[in-house]
């Protein structure tokens, strides 16, 4: 599945990121392939708040649905 | 003096600060330059750079940066300071180090001498972590030192390590792909940046890009994250006050209520405070009042009637209306905005802002990091215009400068208006801000339809929401006030003179007389409305000031007022468009905005007037 599916408070996998500067961008940020995050926040048809530990980074709608990523439970 | 000053620079070593956005790094900066400071901007960005002294070295000051390589303006300055630095003060946020550590690590395999700060100390502590500051010491292979800027720990320790900086232990594999440019001329720092596939610096030397990035990245990734798990154990819960309150600011149920509250009383600082009480005292009292005279009085003995002595104190003269408006008027807007705009980014609020503009803004071809041109546009749109620099591509550039000079009101505008609207009663003060919401919504709709490529998508790390530094935020505030008024005191004195220049030739009353039937038959209004649309392309508020002096119907004063502001930035912002865009692109805004405020002026007065 990807991203803009993931409902708040749920647990993830990055599977993969399909633009190749966004994915040097977010694995400075720890979103890699085979990071496990935390969806904190998730607006109204807007940005998905990704969670590793106190880190929180936003990504758009349209940028979550080119993030493949798996329900960790 | 200066001169001597630059024979030192050449000399001396470098020391430059890198670290993370808001890790404190200016704090550091501060306590080893000490107040001789010097800030410049870089041409063309809205990034700035300070430089100090700190014994012998020579220490530069970065904008904050998650990496180094190209992929904004602020890690391209910094990563033309660190690849000149002779030594390097990483500052990093001791709360977030597998964020952090990846640019210490970068230095490191750049072949940098690096000290380590593992800075905000004292929140790590707070938040139940606990850092092994000397095993991070040895992974790196470079000295660590804990510290709290803020509250003095660590930092006469930091100051006498510094000269101790040194080189590190790289990422695997990282030094035999380096070793592949032995012999040639570039740097160590460029070869890996030349791997990392640095496209500026690529073209700058000549040479390919390397097509390592993503190897060296995920080695280092994985490095980087070995590392860090060995040196915290935490017991962190994530329900610290900071964290709660930023959560609130992201809801939407929660954030837009706060968010409004907080525009709201932006717009009644700068509005009511800065607009009417403090440019009353600088605008009225001493630049009409006292400043106007006197320059008038010495400048006298040019010969009335004469073309020089309306260009230097006539009506738009340069040394009378220039100096009136940018003193009296835009220093004090300017210094409000920038002092709300610092309060906001430094407290961690304006990323959250830009989170929950992003999904209007994207329907307008925008992305949340929009949101910051567009509430300075309510300042001064020159102002907004350039801070357009920041926003991802060409396209969303065009797209925010095109809604800038169409949609927004300038405060100089925006205070006249609300005068000329406030007696008319609620019912047309809904109407102007529907309307005008309306045609940013349309129009940033057709242009994100119709212009081509694809605009930047948001992807932002949200800072904890901390106390601004009032500190930082002075200097913030100063900084990009004074480069603010560098760059737009000359744009404003071009504008001058070209409508002295046009006024003394009799062009401006031609284009009066010219625009006069449209203004009569098609927006219904009385002929000499035209003075009025022609005044506003001189300054904005002189436009909307114009319209008090008519006897308008409710109807009529609703048209007037919605084509002036769609109608025409002032003359400084067009220049300032023509800057920053390429000639076909300002041709097309400014066009634009004209057709567009004489249409739906039209329009509009067929149905109320």
């Amino acid at each position: 599945m990807t991203l803009d599916k993931v409902n708040r408070g749920e647990l993830i996998e990055i599977i993969a990121i399909e633009d190749k500067d966004i994915r040097a961008q977010a694995i400075r940020l720890c979103i890699y392939e085979g990071a496990k995050l935390k969806c904190s926040e998730k607006l109204p048809s807007g940005p998905i708040v990704l969670q590793n530990r106190m880190q929180e980074v936003a990504i758009s709608r349209k940028l979550a649905e080119h993030i493949t990523i798996s329900r960790v439970s | 003096m200066k001169e001597d000053f630059k024979n030192m620079q050449q000399n001396a070593k470098h020391l430059v600060l890198v670290g993370n956005p808001n890790v404190g790094k200016s704090v550091f900066f501060n306590a080893l330059t000490g107040k001789y400071v010097d800030v410049s901007n870089f041409p063309g960005t809205t990034v700035d750079i300070s430089t100090g002294r700190f014994d012998e070295y020579i220490v530069e000051d970065t904008p904050g940066i998650y990496g180094v390589s190209s992929f904004n303006d602020e890690e391209k300055v910094a990563r033309d300071v660190i690849i000149n630095a002779d030594l390097v003060l990483n500052v990093i946020d001791g709360v977030h180090m597998h964020r952090d550590i990846f640019l210490t690590q970068q230095l490191i395999d750049m072949g940098k001498k690096v000290i380590v700060a593992v800075n905000l100390i004292d929140e790590v502590t707070k938040n139940g972590i606990k850092v092994n500051i000397k095993k991070l010491s040895e992974q790196l292979g470079v000295d660590a030192v804990a510290t709290s800027a803020l509250k003095g720990i660590g930092m006469e320790e930091i100051k006498e390590k510094i000269k101790d900086a040194r080189l590190g232990i790289k990422t695997d594999g990282v030094q035999e792909l380096l070793d592949r440019y032995v012999g040639s001329e570039v740097s160590e720092a460029e070869a890996l940046l030349l791997l990392e596939e640095d496209e500026v610096l690529s073209e700058r030397k000549g040479m390919p890009l390397g097509g390592m990035r993503e190897e060296i990245y995920k080695s280092r990734r994985l490095r980087v994250d070995t590392i860090i798990d060995g040196v915290i154990s935490d017991s962190y819960n994530g329900t610290s006050t900071s964290t709660k309150l930023g959560r609130l600011l992201l809801k939407p149920i929660t954030g837009i209520p706060i968010l409004l509250a907080v525009l709201a009383g932006m717009f009644w600082f700068i509005g009511v405070f800065i607009a009417q009480t403090v440019v009353g005292f600088t605008e009225v009292t001493v630049m009409e009042g006292i400043y106007k005279p006197f320059i008038e009085a010495i400048l006298g003995f040019i010969p009335k009637e004469s073309f020089f002595r309306s260009l230097i104190i006539g009506d738009f003269g340069v040394f009378t209306m220039i100096p009136i408006y940018i003193l009296g008027l835009l220093l004090p807007l300017t210094v409000g905005f920038y002092l709300l705009m610092s309060l906001l980014e430094d407290s961690g609020f304006l990323p959250r802002i830009a989170v929950l503009s992003d999904k209007s803004l994207s329907r307008v071809g925008l992305n949340g990091r929009a949101i910051i041109p567009l509430i300075l546009g309510f300042g001064c749109v020159t102002m907004a215009t350039m801070t357009t620099r920041l926003l991802g591509s060409r396209r969303e550039r065009v797209i925010a400068t095109f809604l800038l000079g169409l949609t927004i009101p300038c405060s100089a505008q925006f205070g006249v208006i609300i005068g000329l609207l406030t007696p008319l009663g609620l019912k047309y003060i809904i109407a102007y801000t529907l309307i005008l919401i309306i045609i940013f919504g349309v129009s940033g709709t057709l242009l994100n339809k119709f212009l081509p490529g694809e605009s930047t998508q948001l992807f932002i790390d949200l800072p904890p929401i901390r106390m601004p530094q009032l500190r930082n935020v002075m200097k913030k505030t100063l900084t990009k006030t004074k480069g603010f008024l560098l760059e737009a005191t000359p744009i404003f004195a071009i504008g001058a003179v070209l409508i002295t220049v046009l006024q003394y030739t009799g062009a401006l009353t031609m284009i009066e007389h010219a625009i006069a039937p449209i203004t009569q038959l098609w927006l219904k209004l009385p002929e000499e409305a035209s003075i009025v649309f022609i005044m506003g392309i001189i300054r904005r508020d002189f436009g909307a000031a114009g319209l008090s002096r008519m006897i308008l119907s409710n109807g009529q004063m609703l048209v007037a007022l919605i084509t002036i502001t769609l109608f025409v930035p002032c003359v400084a912002s067009v220049i300032m468009i023509f800057k920053e865009r390429s000639k076909l692109e300002a041709t097309a805004i400014w066009l634009g905005s004209f057709v567009i405020a004489f249409l739906i002026g039209g329009i509009l007065a067929r149905f109320i007037v």
